[in-house]
């Protein structure tokens, strides 16, 4: 296409002169505009490094491995331990909830909805979408937890044996601002994006490769398993990792679910648990000089976790190149 | 997609490698119609109630679940028995994916629903039109007038920042960049759109605050969701630009218009109603961002029209902060401004759709 619309070459006299020069200068508006994107992508990593720096050397303890967080007091003493924990461990959570129903509606929209339906359905989840994160928040905070009691305590009963189930101390059979809710909370907010990103990707399987499955006498289900899911598997990844990158910074419906606290606790469905993103949300307006740069810290982490999983999803799409960008995502 | 949409009960090959499956199948199609199913079906409901009366189970929730749990057992063991195992498994993943499309509507649908309940019951004219200014924790009274006006001042500020430069880089991207930079450009504004809200927020509160020490404000609001439109913006336009045909490019050429005037004035315009749904959108996901304005905009009880020094409220931002309170007067003014951003929200997202909609056909 590029070479079917560059201009004609013209010779040179003074109205092509400025025909050249206006391009010129137009040309070089928009590679600054480009440029300065990178810079602002560059400087937000030097700035956070930057104003990261002083707390991390007024830090007493280990960065990495120590629980508390209390930079203001002295001796200083902050760590991202138990936050990071809270971050991974609630996004994965999400994941595993989030994922079979969010690929099962993509199915659902492009195999299985009449086209009209299938719109519709796509305008729905791509709108829900659009829904603020606040809002997700209170609805988990004063509808979903006391509404999770009967399941939460179920789990505790029947699979308590697993470590991850256990509620020795009973606290599960009355509302408990757990990792378990804030990973339902998540599970909400990402299942519109994988779905709506899955559907674009599924959407690109040709329709002759479904037709020639149906003409060799699958039925529905084998012609998704044959012909559908194997040629949209690494779009099928990256929508789950683009889904994961946002559940990991997701900050105001994690802050308001959660109470926060800084221990590591295994046990997803008993009170307890924070995230890097809620905490710096909840301890922003009180924090000193030193908490302040402390966030900035802990920021630095998760810019940098979910910076490696976007890249990793971008890789993925790019490398199969399965995958048109689209304006979804 | 009604083209590859198989006939709800197609036939499997007649004589195929399955001679047993292939004759229990022509039974399938003459006799296996929905009653057998709905026979399966109340049997569950049955089996579900003599379940009940002997074990501890109760409660209509956990009824119409196992109901339905036996049910789909019930239809998958009636498939499989008549119509053999492929047939039985298509049945149980076409089951699946309604109830995939279910479990995920439920709750979507759920926190709209729920939203509109309860700050119905708090939402009034005065509500809209009042600042928190003098309303102590325990009073009823208070408004979001204040968050709003900030709102709309820090988004219209974001987007003035964020589309023209938005489009400059799509235009960069679709029309001069061939080279390695302007795959680094592609891939950078992808990764861009990832980057979590409230490290957006970090970033100029680093920046304006700490390094420039211009303070918390509506502009330092308008920075931090300016770099969160930034890429959004430039996805959707470029996708839009590249829509344009090249014959009408050429057509321009031919005429000797230059460059960079085609651009401005055949290209943008054809691709406008396009780009405007995407700035649209843009402007319908910040609108509702509350993270990178507790560390920028930080918030404030009045009224505060100057966007450039000063504490300024916002929508999501009261919303965030009413939530957060002890008292049932804050938690009710959380609804009701939650219901207010929520309309905004979509308000916007249907405006956008619709502008879709005269897209589509303006190009057929």
């Amino acid at each position: 296409m590029t070479a079917l619309t560059s201009p004609p070459r013209e010779p040179t006299s003074p109205r092509r002169a400025a025909v050249r020069r206006g391009d010129r200068v137009f040309r070089g508006l928009t590679l600054a505009a480009g440029v300065f994107t990178l810079i602002v992508l560059a400087a937000i990593a030097i700035f956070l490094i930057v104003k990261a720096l002083p707390a991390l050397r007024a830090d007493t303890k280990g960065f990495l491995t120590t629980r508390e967080w209390l930079p203001d007091a002295s001796p200083s003493v902050f760590g991202i331990a138990a936050l990071a924990f809270g971050t991974l461990l609630s996004s994965a959570l999400a994941l595993v909830i989030a994922v079979p129903i969010a690929i099962g509606v993509a199915l659902y929209t492009t195999d299985y909805a009449p086209r009209r339906i299938a719109t519709v359905l796509g305008y729905v989840t791509d709108m829900l979408a659009a829904v603020p994160s606040v809002i997700y928040g209170l609805w988990g905070l004063y509808f979903l937890i006391p509404h999770l009691v009967p399941v939460q305590s179920f789990l505790a009963r029947t699979f308590g044996w697993i470590p991850l189930f256990a509620d020795p101390d009973n606290r599960t059979s009355v509302a408990s601002r757990s990792i378990f809710a804030a990973a339902v909370v998540l599970a909400v907010m990402i299942l519109p994006i994988i779905s709506a990103i899955s559907r674009e990707v599924l959407a690109q399987v040709p329709t002759t490769s479904r037709e020639a499955a149906l003409a060799l006498g699958a039925t529905r289900w084998e012609m998704i398993r044959t012909a559908v899911l194997p040629p949209s598997r690494p779009g099928l990844i990256s929508a789950v990792m683009l889904g994961l990158g946002r559940a990991l910074g997701e900050t105001i419906a994690v802050a308001l679910v959660l109470a926060a606290s800084f221990d590591v606790n295994w046990r997803v469905l008993t009170p307890g648990g924070n995230s890097i993103a809620a905490n710096i949300a909840t301890k922003f307006g009180e924090s000193g000089n030193t908490g302040r740069e402390a966030l900035i810290a802990s920021g630095l982490v998760l810019f940098a976790i979910t910076l490696i999983v976007n890249l990793a999803a971008r890789a993925v799409i790019y490398r199969s190149g399965a995958m048109e960008r689209s304006a979804a995502v | 997609m009604t083209l590859t949409a198989p006939t709800p009960t197609p036939d499997p090959p007649a004589s195929g490698g399955q001679p047993a499956a292939a004759h229990s199948s022509r039974l399938t199609a003459a006799h296996v119609g929905r009653l057998p199913m709905l026979a399966a079906m109340l049997a569950a409901v049955g089996g579900t109630a003599l379940v009940f009366v002997v074990t501890p189970l109760a409660g209509t929730a956990e009824f119409v679940l196992v109901s339905l749990m036996l049910a789909v057992v019930a239809g998958t063991a009636l498939s499989w028995r008549v119509e053999g195992r492929r047939r039985a498994v298509d049945r149980l993943a076409t089951t699946a994916a309604t109830a995939c499309l279910l479990a995920a509507l439920t709750p979507l649908v759920g926190v709209i629903g729920y939203t509109v309940y309860r700050g119905a019951a708090r939402l009034s004219l005065s509500f809209l039109t009042h600042s928190m200014a003098g309303v102590g924790p325990l009073d009823a009274g208070g408004g979001v007038y204040h968050g709003i006006i900030g709102t709309l001042e820090q988004v219209l500020i974001a987007s003035l920042l964020s589309v023209p430069l938005g489009l400059l880089v799509a235009i960069y991207i679709t029309e001069y960049g061939h080279g390695r930079l302007a795959t680094a450009i592609r891939f950078f504004v992808d990764v861009m759109t990832g980057i979590p809200s409230i490290v957006a927020g970090l970033f100029v509160f680093a920046f304006w605050v700490l390094e420039l020490h211009r303070g918390f404000s509506g502009l330092a609001a308008a920075l931090s969701l300016s770099i969160l439109m930034l890429p959004v913006v430039v996805r959707s336009s470029e996708e839009m630009i590249k829509l344009v045909p090249g014959s009408l490019r050429e057509a321009s050429y031919a005429l000797g218009v230059p460059r960079w005037r085609t651009i401005l004035s055949i290209v943008l315009p054809t691709a406008s109603t396009g780009i405007t749904t995407g700035v649209m959108l843009a402007v319908a996901r910040v609108t509702g961002e509350t993270a990178p304005l507790l560390l920028t905009a930080f918030g404030n009880d009045f009224l505060h029209l100057n966007p450039l020094r000063g504490g300024q409220s916002a929508l999501p931002l009261l919303v965030f902060q009413q939530a957060g309170s002890a008292y049932d007067v804050a938690i009710a003014r959380a609804w009701a401004g939650a219901l207010t951003l929520i309309t905004i929200v979509v308000l916007l997202y249907v405006a956008a759709r619709m502008l879709t909609r005269r897209n589509t056909l303006a190009r057929r």
